[in-house]
């Protein structure tokens, strides 16, 4: 009897026993996991579309099936447009923000180490951060006309303010220490700057650029949607002329791929840049 | 010879519209060759104290001199070892050591075999060419003492460097130090709140109440100093005596 009532006990106790699972706080999913979910979630999407155009219930005016889009966007491809596209916003995109990540570097870096430097940048840069970019559209337009400048200029608006913000952030998270120990080595302050206080904020600065080019590219097709006589904005807004809403939805997909694409890139140049920052094996 | 002076140190911060005073008359010599502790309750000014023998912080008024000559900020002859870990991730154990004996001017040739030598003096021979995010606290402290030592400077600083690790790696951190220092003695400043380890590892023990040097304590313990040390009467005793003059102040205050 004892006996019995004890297993019971024991058994009641091994049910309440809590598990992991993926509702679990903090909880990281396995690989397997994540890979199955994450596919599923894009295989419900583009079953759902396939369902709301097949069945009818969307006119392909308002949402081309996704047969549709893929014939649009290979008959585009075959003439070139496609490409064409593709190249001058790539291109201005890279123009742009190289010269915008440049700037910020050296002004972002100046700032973070030096008292004169921030309390020239600081306030000036957290001022015109707030402005809204789309505001400075029309302006842009006036002042350079609606060439590849204007593009440039759009873009280096968008992302040259915040990224010097990022690049004093930077600077500010290298452990004082670190400077200490080069005045201590006897180091001159150009040296600390550029043999330590760089070096250390190097995995920040990447990171900064990382999450400043998913913006940078937001910045981009709004200056080619406003004006503009190529590009992926472009073609965008004169699909949107003539109702060719497959071109649309092509274009935009093709847009997440680019920002996918090179993220991507951004993460497997930290990868090897940065190997000495990887976890303790 | 390497002695390190203090004469009449002031220093003050200005809080607001007041001043706060956090040093106020020190004067303190370490001779040639002397192991010194400086403890006291947290907030008395010891760390202070120390950044400014190391030339990284202003003071008010006085004088720091090594070797009877006044320092003009930090330099080469002044070894810091720092509480927070400062080895920098981008260079090996091997290339931290290397980066240091560089700025210290030391022949290109000759940094690599300095470097590994001192590794092994720190017993980390076999990790020279480990990132320091591969290293855990207590490896990271003995790389940076073994840095801190490398380029032969005249006085080591340390602030408080085994106050970041666990009780048994302090414990063998304290032991490995003794050993290093009775080897090739140095003239050395180590600040810290572990009583203990101010009594095991000193030749004199400095208390300092807020913002002054309340009292001294010689430490006549026999070297070499073993590990069973603690255990000792003395060992005991002064401990208990050193304890009892920082609480006084915790209570004055």
């Amino acid at each position: 009897m004892r006996s019995d009532e004890l297993q019971t006990l024991q058994r009641q106790t091994k049910k309440k026993r809590r598990r992991f699972s993926l509702l679990t706080i903090g909880k990281e999913p396995t690989r397997a996991q994540f890979l199955t979910i994450s596919v599923a979630v894009f295989a419900l999407l583009i079953l759902a579309w396939w369902l709301a155009t097949a069945s009818g219930a969307i006119k392909p005016i308002f949402l081309p099936g996704i047969g549709r889009v893929w014939h649009q966007m290979s008959t585009l491809a075959q003439n070139g447009t496609l490409q064409s596209d593709v190249a001058s916003s790539l291109y201005r995109m890279a123009i742009a923000f190289t010269l915008s990540s440049v700037m910020a570097i050296v002004i972002g870096v100046l700032a973070g180490c030096y008292g004169l430097f921030k309390a020239i940048v600081e306030p000036l840069v957290d001022f015109v951060r707030y402005m809204p970019v789309v505001a400075f559209v029309p302006l842009t337009i006036l002042w350079t006309g609606t060439d590849d400048f204007q593009k440039f200029l759009v873009i280096w608006i968008g992302t040259f303010f915040q990224q010097v913000l990022m690049m004093i952030d930077a600077i500010k998270r290298v452990p004082p220490d670190f400077v200490g120990l080069g005045r201590t080595l006897g180091m001159s302050d150009r040296k600390i700057l550029l043999r330590i206080v760089i070096p250390s904020a190097l995995p920040s600065i990447w990171d900064a650029l990382r999450i400043s080019l998913g913006w940078a590219w937001t910045w981009l097709v709004l200056a080619e949607l406003v004006a503009s006589t190529s590009g992926l904005g472009y073609r965008i807004v004169v699909s949107q002329r003539y109702f060719q809403t497959d071109t649309i939805i092509g274009y935009i997909l093709l847009l997440g791929l680019l920002g996918l694409m090179t993220d991507q890139i951004m993460r497997a140049a930290e990868r090897v840049l940065f190997r000495y920052n990887r976890r303790r094996s | 010879m390497a002695t390190l002076t203090l004469n009449k140190l002031e220093k003050s911060y200005s809080l607001g519209k007041s001043r706060r005073r956090v040093l106020h008359g020190i004067d303190l010599t370490l001779n040639d060759n002397e192991f010194v502790s400086i403890v006291g309750a947290s907030g008395c000014g010891k760390s202070t104290l120390l950044s400014i023998a190391a030339g990284l912080e202003d003071f008010d008024d006085g004088d720091v001199q090594v070797d009877g000559q006044s320092i003009q900020g930090p330099g080469l002859d002044r070894g810091v070892v720092f509480q927070s870990y400062t080895l920098l991730p981008w260079l090996t154990a091997r290339g931290n050591i290397e980066f240091a004996l560089k700025a210290a001017g030391t022949p290109a040739a000759e940094c690599r075999d300095i470097a590994q030598q001192h590794l092994e003096l720190v017993k980390l021979g076999s990790s020279a060419d480990r990132w320091p995010g591969e290293l855990s606290g207590g490896m990271k402290q003995r790389v940076a003492i073994a840095r801190a030592l490398s380029y032969r400077p005249k006085i080591l600083l340390m602030d408080e460097p085994f106050g970041a690790l666990d009780a048994m790696t302090r414990h063998q951190m304290q032991q490995l130090l003794i050993e290093i220092w009775e080897k090739h003695r140095l003239t050395v400043m180590f600040v810290t709140h572990d009583i203990e380890e101010a009594v095991r590892l000193s030749d004199r023990i400095v208390v300092m109440g807020p913002g002054h040097i309340d009292s001294t304590f010689q430490v006549s313990l026999p070297r070499p100093r073993h590990e069973g040390i603690n255990r000792a009467p003395e060992f005991i005793e002064l401990q208990h005596d050193v304890l009892k003059r920082i609480h006084q102040h915790e209570l004055t205050n």
